[in-house]
């Protein structure tokens, strides 16, 4: 059973079926299926269901690949609420970027970074731009 | 200037804690090379030819004295007891240990700097006019508007990691002395018809291997929008942007692929869903930004008096006048003038600045220049506010210290990168090229009857040297091993930017003196009245020049 991080703790757990973009767009009964997007793809047709989708997983075939972090913000400011998972080659080094992007959940390619990538979560308690769990930018909370 | 509060410490601070535990890591060896290279660059770490390199952010060039001894200090405890001033208007120090980098990033947060994004993927220091605020020609001071896209582009978490790096410049007066052409986005501030503040936005410009000058994609964006569609832009961009092959993954090569008006067709899309969202800048915002470029305490001065004390001054010391006359600008309050502080004396690298000089230079700024200090794009210094009747005393300091080299814009005040001498990425030198040059020119008077001319020299296709926009551009290259120097010419900054143009075939080191020589005998045979290289060269074109310059090659 894959272990990752969810909402700032390890979890274990199966999801249901993974489908690609397409895959999912066709599949009649999507909202039991995850899907996938890789780096390259046009969202703008999944913008669409944002509300039907149980879970997108966001792949990073490399973790300079940046264009994962443009998705999440997209879904998320359209309305996504689901799990929002990052899978692939990321850095833990990148936590605190993914989960300002929106990402909730963090599959790591190699699990015994786990424990330390936790940590990572917590590198900034501050930051100048909104993100989606804090749309509000800085300049709008200033004291 | 723009002052820290604790939101902006603790955001330096936590990024200080965040490096430390990764080149720990490193160290450690929990980091392999590959994955820790992103993470030190987008904190300034170059790993050099000879050593590492770090550049320290310099927010459009600006910095107060407490900051620029931290720096003479940082440069004696940890390097070699020099900097060097970037085209980015940033300070490299060239030889520090990879280790102590986090204990010297931790010494810069105290003096509220840092070195983060002056490298990498990702967005970089916004630059600006180095004249700001006390240009003559201002329509507005662009640093207000440089501080909100410094804080909004800093550990912006959806944009570091983007095809390839992103440089922003604004300017806010009728010359464009930040050479926003030359930029993936380039910043005007502009009044509409009703007087209202807002931007027209350039886009796809930049330098590098393949230079194109960026094109308008909005003519008036307003004020409160800049951050949104920003955003924007830069979500077009890392989408799209190419990413299999460095050398075509700026955004240049985007829009060029797309065309102005499908890529402002995608923009506008990406800009319709956050447009008024809570990115939008408020009135407050803007007013506080503003708050912090306010008038320092000037003197009320009789113009007329200081003017007549100076032409005295002037009448009495001939080698001051023309310090007054090359090194310095009209200021646009009466009775100040602006100061620049020349980088290239000959026999010193261009840009390059001792620790006892940056010291001297922030005395001067406490006594004579409200505490301020400016780096430029040209790689030079600027104290921006100085009473007309300090300038004498300003001068004999600075020239004491080998900082009064009368030759601001013109000829021997060369661009030039660091080069073969430090950097790893570099095909050939650049210093020493710099230098034959200077030392050929060294009679000024020959050298001011040239009038204002810029020489840029790079070593290599990155441009940091910012070869395409000199009216000389001088680049170096490669062939089987050998360093070769490729001459174009008629480049230029400014709203009327142009790209130079290659002469021909390439030269050897030795004989670039000579080559530049032919050139400017060229230009003085060809000029009309009060013509300048650039005038010529755009009147005559580029073959006179050919003809003399390969007619005794052969």
């Amino acid at each position: 059973m894959p272990r990752l991080i969810k909402n700032g703790a390890i979890v274990e757990e199966h999801g249901p079926e993974v489908l690609d973009l397409e895959q999912w767009l066709q599949c009649e009964d999507r909202a039991q299926r995850a899907v996938v997007l890789e780096p390259g793809e046009t969202l703008a047709p999944l913008l669409e269901h944002v509300d039907e989708i149980p879970l997108v997983l966001v792949n990073f075939p490399t973790f300079m690949d940046g264009r994962g972090f443009s998705y999440a913000r997209e879904l998320r400011e359209r309305g996504y609420q689901g799990e929002l998972r990052a899978v692939g080659h990321f850095m833990r080094d990148q936590l605190t970027y993914l989960s300002r992007c929106g990402f909730d959940a963090f599959q790591f390619e190699d699990e015994s970074e786990l424990e330390a990538a936790l940590n990572s979560l917590q590198d900034f308690s501050e930051y100048y731009q909104g993100s989606a769990d804090r749309p509000e930018p800085l300049f709008r909370r200033r004291a | 200037m723009y002052v820290y509060d604790e939101y902006d410490q603790k955001i330096v601070d936590e990024r200080v804690a965040q490096y430390r535990g990764q080149t720990q890591r490193f160290l450690d060896g929990e980091l392999s090379e590959e994955q820790f290279l992103p993470l030190r660059l987008q904190n300034g770490l170059y790993v050099q030819r000879l050593a590492p390199m770090l550049r320290v952010a310099v927010p459009y060039g600006l910095m107060n004295t407490g900051q620029v001894r931290k720096i003479a200090q940082l440069s004696r405890d940890y390097d070699k007891g020099y900097v060097h001033i970037s085209t980015r208007q940033n300070i490299q120090f060239n030889w520090p240990q990879l280790a102590e980098v986090p204990d010297i990033l931790a010494e810069l947060a105290s003096v509220q700097m840092h070195a983060i994004q002056t490298s990498g993927n990702c967005i970089r220091n916004t630059t600006t006019d180095q004249f700001a605020g006390v240009a003559t020609d201002e329509l507005e001071d662009p640093r207000p508007w440089c501080e909100i896209i410094r804080q909004w582009s800093t550990l912006h978490p959806e944009f570091a990691f983007l095809p390839r790096k992103f440089k922003i410049a604004v300017c806010g007066s009728k010359q464009d002395r930040a050479a926003i052409h030359s930029h993936d986005i380039g910043v005007e501030v502009v009044n509409n018809a009703a007087g209202e503040t807002g931007f027209r936005v350039v886009v796809g410009g930049g330098l590098g291997r393949t230079p194109v000058i960026g094109v308008e994609i909005c003519d008036f964006l307003p004020a409160e929008h800049l951050l949104t569609y920003l955003e924007a832009i830069l979500r077009v961009y890392n989408q799209h942007g190419r990413r299999d092959n460095k050398y075509k993954a700026r955004i240049k090569i985007l829009v060029k692929a797309m065309g102005i008006d499908a890529f402002r067709v995608a923009v506008e899309r990406e800009w319709a869903p956050i447009k008024n969202g809570p990115t939008t800048l408020t009135t407050g915002e803007i007013e506080r930004a503003r708050s912090f470029f306010t008038e320092p305490d000037y003197a009320s001065l009789d113009a007329s008096a200081a003017e007549d004390a100076l032409q005295a001054q002037c009448d009495s010391d001939l080698i001051f006048a023309n310090w007054v006359k090359r090194n310095t600008v009209a200021h646009r309050v009466a009775g100040y003038r602006i100061v620049n502080v020349s980088l290239k004396a000959t026999g010193y690298a261009p840009g390059d600045v001792t620790d006892k000089q940056l010291e001297l230079i922030a005395d001067l700024a406490d006594q004579y220049s409200f505490g301020e200090i400016r780096t430029t794009h040209q790689q030079n210094l600027v104290l921006a506010d100085v009473e007309q009747g300090h300038l004498y005393e300003l001068w004999q300091s600075l020239q004491k210290a080998g900082l009064a080299t009368a030759n601001i814009g013109y000829l021997t005040d060369v661009i030039c990168c660091p080069g073969g001498d430090y950097c790893s990425l570099a095909n050939a030198k650049s210093i020493p090229v710099a230098e034959a040059i200077q030392a050929r020119f060294d009679d000024m008077d020959y050298v001011y009857d040239l009038g204002p001319l810029e020489l840029n020299i790079s070593g290599c296709m990155n441009a940091c040297g910012h070869h395409h926009i000199g009216h000389i551009g001088i680049l170096g290259v490669d062939k089987k091993g050998q360093e070769f120097y490729q001459v174009s010419l008629g480049g230029n900054q400014g709203k009327d930017t142009s790209i130079g143009k290659i002469l021909g075939p390439s030269f050897k080191q030795e004989d670039m003196p000579q080559v530049i020589e032919k050139l400017l005998t060229t230009f003085v045979d060809l000029r009309q009245d009060e013509e300048t290289f650039l005038d010529t060269y755009r009147r005559v074109g580029i073959d006179p020049f050919k003809e003399r310059v390969y007619a005794q090659a052969h």
